[in-house]
């Protein structure tokens, strides 16, 4: 139960924060939609194959915003020293690696729940035709996305380039998410059978239990000093 | 232990030497593909001795943290860094070998797209370990991409395989029935290919040990 409480506090000075200064999301949301429009280059207007690549656009601009968020709530962590600060608090380390995580969680998943619908408006695909079930690609992807990047964001702002870093380490790390969430969302997108995106929401399932686990192992012995 | 590496120094350039004699000599020529398969050998061999390596790598950064030997650290650095030459050795020969053979540099075949994004995994563990001042962090953090980078592999492997079933036109790489001379040459190959990577382990683990320590002499004394 402490544990838990631990979490929902760290979650809440960070939505607080947000609400305040608005810096995290906003600049997120703009360069997830800046993505999507600029990519739209990428093909001819009214093109056949449009409903191939669109899925991959939006993740790819998911991917993107997610990292200049990561990289922007870790600095402010960092910078105020108010990291170390709770790493010091008498509670469970992991609790606060998971606090968060489940805040950066909930701040793409507001770029997305503003993206999406921008997105399927303006390259008139309807991702919701055969039910709700991309939700949960949307969720599996996003969690995995948050738990590593949130990781690696505490690693990257420690060396020497900063946010440099990030992507380098975080890419070829999530590229079974990437590969999985894109995958899936284009089953839906091409109307092709639901059942076929089961597989793809069990290796993001269990790409997502894997690592919450080797985070949660790895977690305590890092920060340690 | 110097009297172990002139010894393995010794026995990785005879084994070389005779793993070339095996490969060019005493294996039969490919009747299809002709002398380019000859590289299959060195090609395989590199390939297993850089997954072996990232294994080291993994199993160490472990122990690290277990542990908090900065000797682990070592270990893992110095097999991570020889890991990334050979998987680099094995994205070189492939293209040259798959050119000739499938008509195309490059496919996205899973074993290709995993050793790439594998080599990418550990450029970045190598790039990080620059970018990190302070000893104790440098490690730690080396260490999580070191077991999370390796725990990875296989889900990117399958997620990749996966993908590409959906997609069948891949060029399918003709294996199975391979003559048993090619298999004696390919294992000599490997056997030759492990004695270097021990070899080339101790004098980099050295050196690794070496830098730990005037480092912090520097900082004794700065």
């Amino acid at each position: 139960m402490k544990y838990l409480n631990t979490i929902s506090a760290i979650v809440r000075k960070d939505v607080l924060h947000e609400l305040k200064s608005r810096e995290i999301v906003v600049s997120m949301l703009l360069f997830s939609v800046l993505t999507v429009v600029v990519f739209s280059f990428i093909f001819e207007p009214g093109s056949q194959f449009k409903n191939e690549v669109v899925g991959g656009i939006l993740w790819m601009s998911f991917v993107f915003a997610g990292i200049l968020g990561l990289n922007k709530s870790m600095m402010s962590e960092v910078t105020g020293g108010n990291f170390s600060a709770l790493l010091l608090a008498p509670v469970d380390r992991s609790a606060i690696f998971f606090g968060k995580a489940v805040s950066n969680f909930i701040f793409i998943a507001m770029v997305e729940i503003f993206t999406i619908p921008l997105f399927m408006v303006l390259y008139n695909v309807n991702i919701f035709a055969y039910g709700a079930m991309p939700v949960v690609i949307f969720f599996l992807g996003t969690y995995g996305f948050a738990i590593l990047g949130t990781l690696f964001s505490i690693i990257s702002v420690n060396t020497r380039t900063r946010e440099v870093m990030l992507p380098l380490l975080l890419l070829p790390i999530i590229v079974p998410i990437i590969l999985s969430s894109v995958q899936a969302l284009n089953i839906y997108i091409l109307g092709h059978d639901p059942a076929d995106a089961s597989k793809w929401l069990q290796l993001l399932a269990a790409f997502d239990a894997i690592f919450t686990v080797v985070v949660f192992a790895v977690f305590d012995f890092i920060v340690e000093d | 232990m110097k009297k172990l590496q002139k010894f393995l120094d010794i026995a990785a350039i005879l084994l070389i030497v005779a793993g070339l004699y095996m490969a060019f000599m005493f294996a039969p020529m490919e009747r299809v593909m002709g002398a380019v398969q000859k590289i299959f050998y060195f090609h395989v061999a590199s390939a297993w001795i850089a997954f072996f390596a990232f294994f080291v790598t993994f199993v160490f950064s472990i122990l690290f943290l277990v542990k908090q030997n900065f000797l682990f650290d070592d270990i893992a650095e110095s097999s991570a860094e020889i890991g990334i030459m050979f998987c680099t050795i094995v994205l070189i020969t492939g293209p040259i070998w798959a050119r000739p053979i499938w008509g195309v540099w490059w496919t996205w075949d899973p074993r290709l797209t995993t050793t790439t994004i594998l080599w990418f995994i550990y450029a970045g563990y190598i790039m990080l370990r620059k970018f990190i001042e302070e000893a104790d962090k440098r490690a730690k953090f080396a260490a999580a991409i070191g077991i999370i980078g390796f725990i990875d592999v296989p889900i990117v492997f399958f997620s990749i395989r996966w993908w590409r079933t959906i997609h069948p036109n891949v060029v399918q790489k003709g294996g199975g029935g391979l003559h048993p001379d090619m298999l004696k040459a390919m294992l000599f190959a490997i056997l030759a290919f492990s004695v270097l990577y021990a070899a080339m382990m101790l004098k980099r683990v050295r050196i690794a040990s070496l830098a730990r320590r005037i480092d912090a002499l520097g900082e004794n004394n700065g």
